[in-house]
């Protein structure tokens, strides 16, 4: 069932349950976005699609990716209090990863040059989230996760060790909008791929255990891989029964 | 023991639980939660045990180990009835001259309460300054029963409530009462607890669930916490009369994993239930099935928030999601699910059984009933109060708290954990309720109450919870995550005297940009400890920016400590203690501080008598 609304001034008719992100994307207006993808349930992190909405007289800020237009409502993609709130998001991102691309285009477009706030560090990961939900809910592995808590969070595989259930697919690196996600060719299995992100390397060992000098920490992981993979069997025979 | 079949057999238990403890003649009340734990009150009750028995007494005089009483400072604390003789502070020394005592009708005057102004002695319990002005309602079994027994429960009017809603009530006639009574829900928003019942009932679903939040995490609060450990009966309660009116047959709770003795209490506490037949199969012969898990929580704060707690007994890592869709619509693993704070449940029986109207003539017109508050900070009387919603601040900071401690001005009052504000002495005769506290900047949150005094500083105070907050924040939403990492950042500079021209205009922007586009509640409550500060107490935020000075004496780049030549007798205390020899001076001559060698450690400052060290 078609139902109509109204964005900047546009009647739309839509479907029941569509979120506004789509269904201002069907009528050609543009609504950023970073956490954002057709394929994967919305998750609401990067608040950039925050737009304006009138519903029943009352007028609130929404997330528009997950938000379901409803018969009657209608929507401001670019007010001003609306461009307020991506301004001061760009900004905080521009402290966080001033280097990447994705994040400069868009203080480009909303034509901030410079962040308002001090420039902290530079990560390469904007932690949207795209590749962990994309190998759990498109791939079904869940070989990545998101790790730590709060400015700490951070994209990884249980404990950082490598991962034994990733298979090289690469859809996280494709679906990566900084592209801080490599895809690297597996030297232990020739033909394959493993993933490498930038800096902290999803890898516990850079040098591949090659180094002599840190046989402690080496010694250290395999014991803990060696735990992780005997806590898994463990864990899957006591399923099976 | 026998199963419960009905509301008679309930009555009938319950008289002869009475009957058998006619005998008991003299009843020694001694709190074992966690606070009175800490000063080892079961080394206490183990001696009185000793005691008792090496007297013969044991048939008369009875031992109960019961929660928290709420004068915590005063710990253990131990109340004789039915004298009701108040003892404090008391140590396993003191159990024999108790005892002896008990028999001759005598006191222990040295393990009285003294009156710090009068310096009377107070026996009673009931006369104590810190008790005669609360209306304990919720906490009232606490201190008064054993937790971990359920006869006590029972005997002290327990479950009748229950056995009233299932025998005498329908489902909707028990929503209809929770609506009336106006109850809010107590774990910080103030939602209607009665509306969130309706909503999920109404929601179209044949599973159903409850959950009962007690993942209390803010600094210095430990309502949830005293109230799972000394009445956890209260709360299981309050869930089957939820279960009963929204039809959900499984329930949890969701208590941190810090909280040991809570959790070994609710636990104790459910399987009595379960051997009384109060949970299980067919309650009470209503046909009713409920039962209860506990959930512990990993210690996240942001696990107290609904979505997340709910994500996170799902068994995935606590992080909030949008509303809508509500979890009283779409909750746990998707079904309708309530989710009220554990001291709400606590209130469901009394709304029960004394009927809507009683409930609603206490308390203010948009806030019914009591609240509990742990009452911390540097108030003379510190502990767990409850109050009639509406008390003003007077009444609880100086009636019941005894004032400001060492005759200090009183300066703020920090309500509603990190994500609540403070509030001046301007305000002191405010009302205490969930909309006069919104309207100052603060909220009710789940009742922590940090009082200061003048030697508090009120950015540090603001950098302190925007600090644990970032270190809490699950990093989820851009706002949240990165907007604290700046504003913290901001609040260091000022606090180590690098404070520049713009910041408060950019903390004040920033705050209101977190508040509208933050993804849950912690996110868009975050920037309360620092927009209420700024709000009333922005000179101070002035002065550690443009003068580089606080006055409160503790960012130590803004601030030194100098000797008032007049006040100062030359006792040369400052000068003995002061670990870098800062201090010189001649006996009985006005001392001085080489601002050069001082590193304000504050030990002078804590020290001098004659209060004759100054912050400048």
């Amino acid at each position: 069932m078609k139902i109509p609304i109204i964005i900047d001034g546009r009647l739309v008719q839509v479907d029941q349950g569509t979120m506004i992100i789509s269904a201002a994307k069907n009528a050609g207006i543009f609504i950023p976005t970073l956490c954002y993808h057709e394929a994967l349930k919305p998750y609401g992190s990067c608040r950039l699609c925050i737009v304006e909405v009138i519903q029943n007289k009352q007028r609130r800020l929404v997330t528009s990716c997950n938000f379901p237009a409803e018969a009657g409502m209608e929507v401001f993609t670019d007010t001003t209090r609306v461009r307020e709130i991506r301004k001061k998001i760009i900004e905080l991102l521009l402290a966080r990863c001033s280097e990447v691309p994705i994040v400069q285009t868009l203080a480009k477009r909303t034509g901030i040059e410079t962040s308002g706030f001090k420039k902290r560090e530079t990560k390469e990961c904007i932690l949207c989230g795209l590749c962990v939900r994309f190998c759990e809910e498109v791939v079904g592995v869940s070989a990545i996760g998101l790790s730590n808590r709060g400015t700490e969070r951070e994209v990884s595989t249980p404990f950082k060790a490598p991962s034994d259930i990733c298979i090289g697919c690469g859809s996280c690196t494709y679906i990566c909008p900084t592209g801080c996600i490599e895809m690297v060719p597996d030297e232990k299995t020739p033909g394959m791929h493993s993933m490498k992100m930038g800096s902290p390397s999803l890898e516990p060992c850079p040098n591949d255990y090659k180094c002599e000098a840190c046989d402690i920490e080496q010694q250290f992981v395999e014991e803990m891989k060696g735990a992780i993979i005997q806590f898994r069997s463990k864990f899957r025979k006591a399923t099976e029964l | 023991m026998e199963r419960i079949r009905n509301i008679s057999d309930l009555e009938r238990i319950r008289e002869q639980i009475l009957k058998k403890r006619e005998s008991e003649k003299i009843v020694l009340r001694t709190c074992i939660s966690t606070g009175c734990r800490a000063q080892k009150s079961l080394k206490v009750v183990s001696a009185l045990g000793s005691a008792i028995e090496e007297q013969g007494l044991q048939d008369t005089v009875k031992i109960r180990k019961t929660g928290c009483h709420g004068f915590c400072e005063m710990g253990p604390i131990m109340v004789v009835e039915p004298e009701n003789i108040f003892y404090r502070k008391v140590r396993p020394e003191d159990v024999n001259e108790i005892i002896s005592q008990l028999t001759e009708g005598g006191i222990v005057e040295r393990l009285l309460w003294k009156d710090p102004v009068t310096k009377e002695h107070i026996t009673s319990e009931r006369e104590l300054p810190i008790y005669k002005r609360q209306k304990k309602k919720v906490t009232y079994r606490s201190g008064r029963i054993d937790p971990a027994d359920i006869e006590d429960y029972i005997a002290a009017n327990g479950y009748s409530a229950l056995g009233k809603a299932l025998t005498f009530m329908s489902p909707a006639e028990v929503i209809g009462t929770v609506i009336a009574s106006g109850l809010r829900g107590r774990g910080g928003g103030g939602f209607p607890a009665g509306v969130k019942w309706k909503m999920c009932s109404e929601a179209p679903s044949d599973i159903r669930y409850i959950i009962a939040n007690g993942d209390e995490g803010d600094p210095g609060a430990f309502m949830d916490r005293s109230l799972m450990e000394g009445d956890p009966h209260s709360i299981i309660e309050g869930m089957i009369i939820g279960a009963y009116a929204i039809g959900a047959r499984q329930g949890f709770i969701y208590v941190r994993e810090e909280y040991p003795i809570a959790i070994e209490h609710l636990s104790i506490a459910i399987r009595q239930a379960e051997e009384y037949g109060i949970l299980g199969n067919n309650i009470l012969g209503s046909g009713c099935e409920f039962n209860i898990k506990i959930h512990r929580g990993a210690g996240a704060f942001v696990c107290g928030e609904e979505t997340a707690l709910i994500i996170s007994i799902e068994g995935r890592s606590g992080t909030p999601r949008s509303r809508p869709p509500y979890p009283a619509i779409e909750g746990l693993w998707g079904k309708p699910t309530v989710i009220n704070n554990v001291e709400t449940f606590a209130n469901i029986p009394l709304i029960i059984s004394k009927g809507a109207e009683a409930y609603a003539s206490v308390g203010t017109e948009r806030s019914k009933g009591t609240k509990v508050f742990s009452l911390v900070g540097k108030v003379m009387n510190t502990g767990l109060i409850e109050v009639e919603m509406g008390t003003t601040l007077r009444e609880i900071i100086f009636d019941i708290g005894g004032g400001i401690r060492k005759c200090k001005l009183f300066k703020a009052v920090q309500t509603g954990g990190p994500s609540g504000g403070c509030i001046p002495i301007t305000k002191i005769d405010m009302p205490v309720d969930y909309d006069s506290l919104r309207e100052a900047g603060a909220i009710m949150g789940s009742g922590g109450m940090i009082v200061m005094d003048g030697t508090s500083c009120m950015v540090d105070v603001a950098r302190y919870f925007i600090n644990f907050l970032m270190y809490e924040s699950c990093g989820k939403c851009v706002p949240c995550r990165e907007g604290l990492k700046q504003m913290h950042h901001i609040l260091e500079n000022i606090c180590e005297g690098h404070g520049e021209e713009d910041d408060i205009k950019t903390l004040i922007e920033l705050g209101q940009f977190m508040m509208t586009s933050s993804l849950c509640g912690l996110g868009s409550t975050a920037p309360n400890p620092v927009l209420s500060t700024i709000r009333h107490f922005r000179s101070e935020y002035e002065s550690h920016i443009y003068d580089k000075k606080c006055f409160a004496g503790v960012c130590k780049n803004l601030f030194e400590y100098v000797i008032d030549a007049e006040l100062c007798n030359g006792c040369a205390l400052c000068r003995l203690k002061c670990p870098e020899g800062a201090i010189s001076g001649k006996k009985k001559k006005p001392h001085s501080i080489d601002s050069s060698k001082c590193i304000k450690c504050g030990i002078c400052f804590n020290s001098c008598k004659q209060e004759a060290i100054l912050v400048r």
